[in-house]
């Protein structure tokens, strides 16, 4: 790891101040509050205080039928819908036993790593905006339109999605959907090239993100940071290669990884997730079959027998794993969310101390927050 | 012409004044289309053709809202403050040779001047951030300080090799010695001083950081600091504000402009004129706004450094060189 070029901040001073980033803030993107305490542009500690869009997920999913509960866990993050209500769907499934048609685990994985395209290039984009860059975040926007426009053809939603369902899909996917998304994963790759020349290769944005905001393995491992976070501080780890689920095997992809931990690698590592996803999309497409997507028998009251069930899956922004504990009621007993902006946050305090102000909101920005997710 | 002097200052005022507002208005406007253009979007449409209207809807928004002073903060500095970044511009203008006749007040020390009341402006910003009593608008009066020093810096050694150049100080004889075909401009005065190209580089990137423009707007992050120093600005303080802000790049685009590019010479030596000099300055403004709106912000440390590493020492090696070239040639 190379030397920052300024002059760590080692003794802080008796003459601090405290400074409330937020709950509204422009970089904090959402009801985020940090509690800084300030030595003149110093961060001496940064206290995140989480909880101001607290809606008691857990507690919802306590007193409702697992299908009343679904289209909550779109709500949670909502840039990346898809992927939890797949974890959600999946604990149900395999507590259940259902076992999911084919094509309709292929069209999971499709719509899945669409999400998960359009998730980073909001981060992208508000990322930039973070940076004082607003003309990126446009871009980016005109290219989740696509996403959202395919989406919407077959979910019916632009944002909070609920197209998965225990044993299969809401619907079949039609042939102007499947043409759309091979149209987009042509057209992105181009677009991708044009980022890395216009944003990722400016010196002010390498200046700006290389060998700020370290992150070491460790950390990530003490805290429970998952996703980018961790795979841009070295390790490869990734839900659909470690826990593999759904029809992940089948695709051929790399887990993108970069050892410096700095706001730069976890740049980079979204950057080559866009990638990644694009080609798991397109090996998706060549080899979905046909037949069903939903089912057969699945109950209209699901009950699941008691016992501890437990499914991951790889988000946006991390490992999101729902844990369903149930007494052999149509309601579960307990419901757990595992979220991963929770765990990346929760390393925030630790790493940005001593930082600067700015480099401390790039360190914020590099990790991709999504404070419902935070506060669930 | 027999117009007495008092009458041709007045009628000065009157035209300075006009075309301050006139600037900051539509330069807001042409910043919103550029910046609508660079991101494939429209921009403002409704308010007149093309939106041309918007700015006159946006003063008169501003200014029918409430000035609020906050009740902690210094209330007589804090209105002082808007009055203060708005006059030094007005000044500036005042020696800056619109074309041959088109001047204000021509002055032997033009250049003094318009650098005398240019930093003037900091310590407006930084009054403003003070009396605000917020602690976003103090860390953003803190920044402002450190920052216009630090470019004040490598801009006036810039000015000085340039003046080696020149030999006057006055505004409107600099234009003139940069007649004829535009070779002859001090830009391209590679006789004088191989250099020239990178001293108005700098001199572009210090006027850039001197009127707290993007990459460089340190004052105004608003992903950091909010709004910076303008934070408690309600109504019209932050629309003067706004407005001083344009009324500065339009003075350091037209330093830059009368200073390098020939002011209102023609560059293919025939119809000089004042349309010249308003072109070249326009081409500088729009290249301000286009810089805006491509760029990420500077980190601030790293702002610093490019001023005392690689400036500063880059502009006095200019300046040596000058004066060896002044010795030798």
């Amino acid at each position: 790891m190379s030397i920052p070029s300024f002059i760590p901040h080692e003794k802080m001073s008796d003459e601090t101040f405290v400074l409330n980033l937020g709950p509204q803030h422009p970089a904090t993107h959402g009801v985020l509050r940090v509690k800084l305490t300030m030595d003149g542009e110093y961060i001496a500690r940064a206290e995140p205080v989480p909880g101001y869009i607290h809606r008691m997920h857990e507690k919802m999913g306590e007193n409702r039928t697992y299908a009343q509960f679904l289209p909550n866990t779109s709500r949670i993050d909502y840039l990346s819908a898809m992927h939890y209500t797949h974890a959600f769907v999946g604990a149900v499934e395999r507590a259940a036993r259902i076992t999911v048609p084919p094509r309709a685990e292929y069209v999971r994985v499709i719509t899945s790593e669409l999400n998960r395209i359009s998730s980073h290039l909001v981060w992208f984009g508000a990322f930039l905006l973070d940076l004082g860059g607003f003309t990126p975040l446009l871009y980016a926007f005109d290219d989740r339109e696509k996403i959202l426009d395919l989406l919407e053809g077959i979910t019916g939603s632009r944002l909070t999605y609920c197209y998965y369902r225990f044993g299969g899909l809401y619907n079949d996917v039609d042939a102007d959907f499947l043409k759309g998304t091979r149209d987009f994963t042509a057209y992105m790759r181009p677009r991708l090239d044009m980022y890395r020349a216009l944003v990722t290769d400016n010196i002010i944005l390498r200046k700006r993100l290389e060998s700020i905001g370290p992150i070491s393995a460790e950390m990530c491992r003490k805290y429970g940071a998952t996703g980018p976070v961790i795979r841009g501080s070295g390790v490869a780890y990734d839900v659909r290669r470690i826990e593999p689920y759904s029809v992940y095997p089948e695709f051929q992809f790399d887990i993108p990884v970069y050892p410096e931990g700095d706001c730069m690698a976890r740049y980079l590592v979204r950057m080559e997730e866009i990638v990644q996803s694009l080609r798991i999309i397109d090996q998706a497409l060549d080899q979905l079959p046909e037949g069903p997507v939903m089912a057969e028998k699945v109950p209209r009251v699901i009950k699941l027998p008691p016992g501890d069930y437990c499914y991951a899956v790889e988000a946006a922004r991390g490992r999101f794993a729902v844990r369903i504990v149930s007494d052999n009621k149509d309601i579960p007993y307990r419901v757990k969310l595992r979220a991963p902006s929770f765990s990346n946050l929760s390393l925030y305090e630790e790493a940005s101390q001593g930082m600067m102000l700015p480099d401390a909101l790039a360190l914020m920005g590099s990790l991709d927050l999504v404070i419902p997710d935070i506060d669930r | 012409m027999n117009i007495s002097e008092p009458i041709r200052l007045l009628l000065f005022l009157a035209g300075i004044m006009a075309f301050v507002g006139f600037n900051a208005a539509y330069l807001v406007w042409v910043e919103r289309k550029g910046a609508a253009r660079f991101q494939r979007r429209p921009g403002p449409t409704e308010v007149g053709f093309a939106g041309l209207l918007q700015p006159i809807a946006d003063a008169l928004k501003l200014l029918s809202k409430q000035v609020i002073v906050p009740p902690t903060s210094d209330a007589i500095l804090f209105r002082l403050a808007p009055v203060l970044v708005m006059s030094p511009a007005l000044m500036c203008l005042a020696v800056i040779p619109f074309g041959e006749t088109l001047v204000a007040r021509n002055i032997n020390i033009g250049l003094v001047m318009v650098f005398a009341f240019g930093s003037i402006n900091v310590m407006a910003i930084m009054l403003g951030g003070w009396a605000s009593r917020n602690k976003y608008a103090v860390i953003s009066a803190a920044r402002v300080v450190s920052q216009d020093v630090a470019y004040e810096i490598p801009m006036l050694l810039v000015v000085i090799t340039l003046l080696m150049v020149t030999g006057t100080m006055d505004l409107n004889q600099i234009v003139r010695q940069q007649a004829g075909w535009f070779w002859h401009w001090n830009l391209f005065k590679l006789t004088a001083n191989p250099l020239m190209p990178v001293t108005f580089v700098i001199f572009y990137i210090c006027m850039l950081a001197e009127t707290n423009r993007a990459p460089f707007d340190m004052a105004e992050a608003e992903s950091e600091l909010v709004a910076g120093a303008f934070t408690e600005y309600a109504g019209m303080g932050f629309g003067v504000f706004f407005m001083a802000e344009y009324a500065n790049i339009v003075v350091g685009c037209s330093v830059a402009t009368v200073l390098f590019l020939g002011g209102w010479q023609s560059p293919i030596g025939v119809w000089s004129g004042p349309w010249w000099f308003l072109l070249k300055m326009y081409f500088l403004v729009f290249s301000v706004i286009w810089i805006r709106w491509t760029f990420p912000r500077t980190q601030f440390y790293g702002l610093l450094n490019l001023s005392w590493k690689i400036l500063i020492p880059v502009s006095l090696f200019t300046l040596v060189l000058s004066s060896i070239m002044l010795k030798l040639f």
